[in-house]
């Protein structure tokens, strides 16, 4: 009976708060940590030893002008997504549907390459495809937010599975409009006319998605920032009942802010279709929407920190993809290594809040080791 | 025609998994614990269960059924209770985001899974084109002897391997204990109100390890059911598919009570192989469109249970959230 008396040796405390520069030094050496890991992982599967694990993983995203383009291009999309899904979390609505809505919103692009190439202006067709698009996404983000706002549904599980809703329209019409017929796939949609194609920005084809991003940041840093909106959807995240006294309509903030998260994602189903892949395929997002989800809280929901971290997440997966090629290795080693880098970076939060202190004489109180 | 006795035991098939899973999750959730993982654990689960009788098949030379059934399903547990101890250190210890978390641990699960799946023969030197553990399954799916002289009742309802049962066995035990155990009890305290329990002298932290550990088990051991039953032994990556998701999404549609799992799981199962069953003659893409139903039916249940609004089907309390005694 002596364990219930014994006091704890050591216990813990929420910081008061942390200047940046010491939180920045705690996450950059969780990453550092974790790429130990990693590398230690790596060198028992493969064989392979850490110099090399490290200049590789350089190589994939930097090795060559192309794929530095391709890196950049990358992690404009991922921020992209991860920026239209940010309001949403910032009203503690948890949004995982960002992947159907962009699916929705691709769908829209494709349907008027498809079907309206030949009736209207190039220029007039890449108008109305941008606002299909935009149309589809925001419908997709908009009926559970109605549920939500309505009849409190959980907002997950319906996100995820109009997710899967999404993908089956989208096959239904890939079969649909299958090229030859029996192929089961859409190929490139007007190859020979670049009908519909999202010109060239100064002769080169990854400028486009990187003007995007940063319009987009700009615009949603903007919008949290110094707009009523964005005062008024932070409200709702912190507290309906906040909310509610101060006067606030709390769902219209749900349904307007969902909206706006899937216009987004429907815009960006636009960019993937018309600027970038120039056809339709039931994983044309790659899973990106619930990368977006950890990209978007990684950084605090800070749109301007997002670029970090979507860019480091581009950075492991392009790193990872190159080592398991280089190593003749199965491609999903980059979600496993991607997996242990979020793991550390999501167990180092602990250390930016927290603190453990020894119990006995506090005064001795030194920083914790940072073994996450 | 429809066939309802060839459909039943193809719609059971298909629930198996989703029941292991939802019962998990079930027993994850009365702790307070929301573990969006479950995908992830479940594609663990599998490929443990799949590298534990690979690497048995490969090197034994007089093989054991019992072996061969024990071996896969300890590995199963083992790889499940990992991933459940990384998600109980993340989420409990240091207080992370769960539904964060959860994320990751899908990505990186179905990530091992896939990566296993396609880079084991490679990497253990074994000379076979392809995972294919048909003799450890024959094991598996071992039937009561007579079972075929039943005639319709028996090809219902004796035909499956021990798994099912297993499963079905535990969900009944899961109800029990939530429902009629001290220990359940305080469970449940612990996910409804974690700072009473804590004043109440219940170690809050153990209950939710316990809870989330047990629960992953339960859910890998769908993966392995998957596998080794379902799938003959043939591992195919991504073959999985979204299960899990379901299997979550039957948590809310069970409104968290196991016994009303094992008919849901039937249900669910039957709704996913239900495009198979409906006439679209030679129009392949209504097919497609068919494959949504068990997408559909959820959004509606989910939609529903939120308007009727039930006070005793609401969810644990402080689900979601993460325990930490000097907040007040």
């Amino acid at each position: 009976m002596d364990r219930k008396n014994r006091s704890p040796r050591f216990h813990i405390e929420r910081r008061a708060s942390l200047p940046w520069h010491k939180s920045l030094a705690v996450r950059l050496l969780s990453i550092l940590a974790a790429f130990i890991v990693c590398a230690l992982l790596t060198m028992i599967i493969t064989g392979v030893n850490p110099v090399d694990f490290i200049s590789t993983m350089f190589y994939g995203s930097f090795g060559t002008p192309r794929k530095m383009w391709i890196t950049a291009q990358n992690v404009a999309v991922l921020l992209c997504i991860s920026l239209a899904v940010t309001p949403s979390f910032l009203m503690k609505f948890w949004n995982e549907g960002a992947d159907g809505q962009i699916l929705m919103g691709c769908l829209a692009s494709s349907a008027c390459m498809i079907k309206l190439s030949d009736k209207m202006p190039n220029w007039l067709l890449i108008v109305v495809m941008f606002l299909t698009s935009v149309a589809a996404g925001t419908l997709w983000a908009i009926i559970p937010a109605f549920f939500k706002a309505q009849f409190n549904t959980n907002e997950t599980l319906f996100t995820l599975m109009l997710n899967y809703i999404a993908t089956q329209i989208v096959a239904y019409f890939i079969v649909k409009w299958e090229v030859p017929k029996g192929s089961g796939q859409i190929g490139i949609i007007n190859q020979s006319t670049e009908t519909g194609w999202f010109p060239q920005l100064f002769g080169n084809k990854y400028i486009l998605s990187i003007l995007t991003a940063a319009i987009m940041t700009a615009f949603i840093y903007s919008y949290i920032r110094y707009s009523k909106h964005g005062y008024e959807l932070t409200v709702v995240g912190e507290s309906t009942r906040t909310a509610r006294y101060i006067g606030i309509d709390v769902k219209r903030v749900i349904v307007r802010t969902m909206a706006l998260s899937g216009a987004m994602a429907g815009a960006v189903g636009f960019l993937l279709v018309s600027g970038i892949n120039h056809t339709l395929t039931t994983t044309i997002t790659g899973g990106q929407g619930f990368t977006a989800v950890m990209v978007s809280w990684l950084a605090q929901f800070n749109p301007i920190a997002m670029i970090a971290t979507s860019f480091l997440i581009i950075f492991l997966e392009r790193g990872a993809i190159e080592i398991s090629s280089a190593f003749t290795l199965n491609q999903s080693f980059s979600a496993i290594l991607t997996g242990i880098i979020l793991f550390f970076l999501i167990g180092s939060e602990f250390f930016v809040s927290y603190r453990i202190r020894r119990s006995a004489n506090t005064e001795t109180g030194k920083e914790p080791d940072k073994n996450v | 025609m429809f066939d309802i006795t060839a459909f039943f035991p193809r719609a059971v098939a298909q629930g198996i998994p989703l029941l292991f899973g939802s019962t998990g999750e079930t027993l994850t959730e009365k702790a307070g614990n929301l573990n969006l993982g479950i995908p992830g654990i479940m594609y663990v689960g599998g490929i443990s269960g799949v590298i534990g009788s690979f690497l048995y098949e490969q090197n034994t030379s007089n093989f054991s059924p019992f072996l061969a059934v024990m071996i896969p399903f300890l590995a199963s547990l083992l790889g499940s209770l990992l991933m459940g101890l990384i998600y109980s250190f993340l989420t409990i210890s240091l207080r992370a985001n769960q539904n964060v978390t959860g994320l990751a641990m899908t990505t990186f699960g179905v990530g091992i899974g896939n990566f296993f799946g396609g880079s084991l023969i490679k990497l253990t030197g074994a000379e076979v084109p392809n995972i294919s553990l048909s003799a450890t399954s024959i094991c598996f799916r071992k039937h009561l002897p007579f079972a075929d002289k039943l005639g319709v009742f028996g090809n219902m309802f004796l035909k499956y391997g021990f798994l099912a049962y297993l499963a079905i066995a535990i969900a009944l035990y899961v109800s029990y204990f939530l429902n009629r155990t001290q220990t359940g009890l305080h469970l449940r305290a612990v996910g409804e109100n974690p700072s009473t329990a804590d004043a109440a002298g219940i170690n809050v932290s153990r209950y939710k390890y316990t809870a989330t550990c047990l629960g992953s088990m339960i859910a890998g051991l769908g993966g392995l059911y998957y596998v080794m039953d379902y799938a003959n032994g043939i591992w195919s990556n991504d073959g999985f598919g979204d299960r899990g998701w379901l299997a979550i999404a039957l948590v809310i549609f069970t409104v968290w009570k196991p016994t009303l799992g094992i008919v849901s799981s039937i249900l669910f199962g039957g709704l996913y192989i239900l495009y198979l069953y409906i006439p679209s003659g030679m129009n392949l893409s209504l097919k497609e469109l068919y494959k949504m139903i068990p997408y559909v039916f959820t959004v509606v249940v989910l939609v529903f249970s939120s308007i009727k609004n039930k006070r005793e089907n609401q969810p644990p309390e402080s689900l979601g959230l993460s325990f930490f005694r000097e907040d007040r």
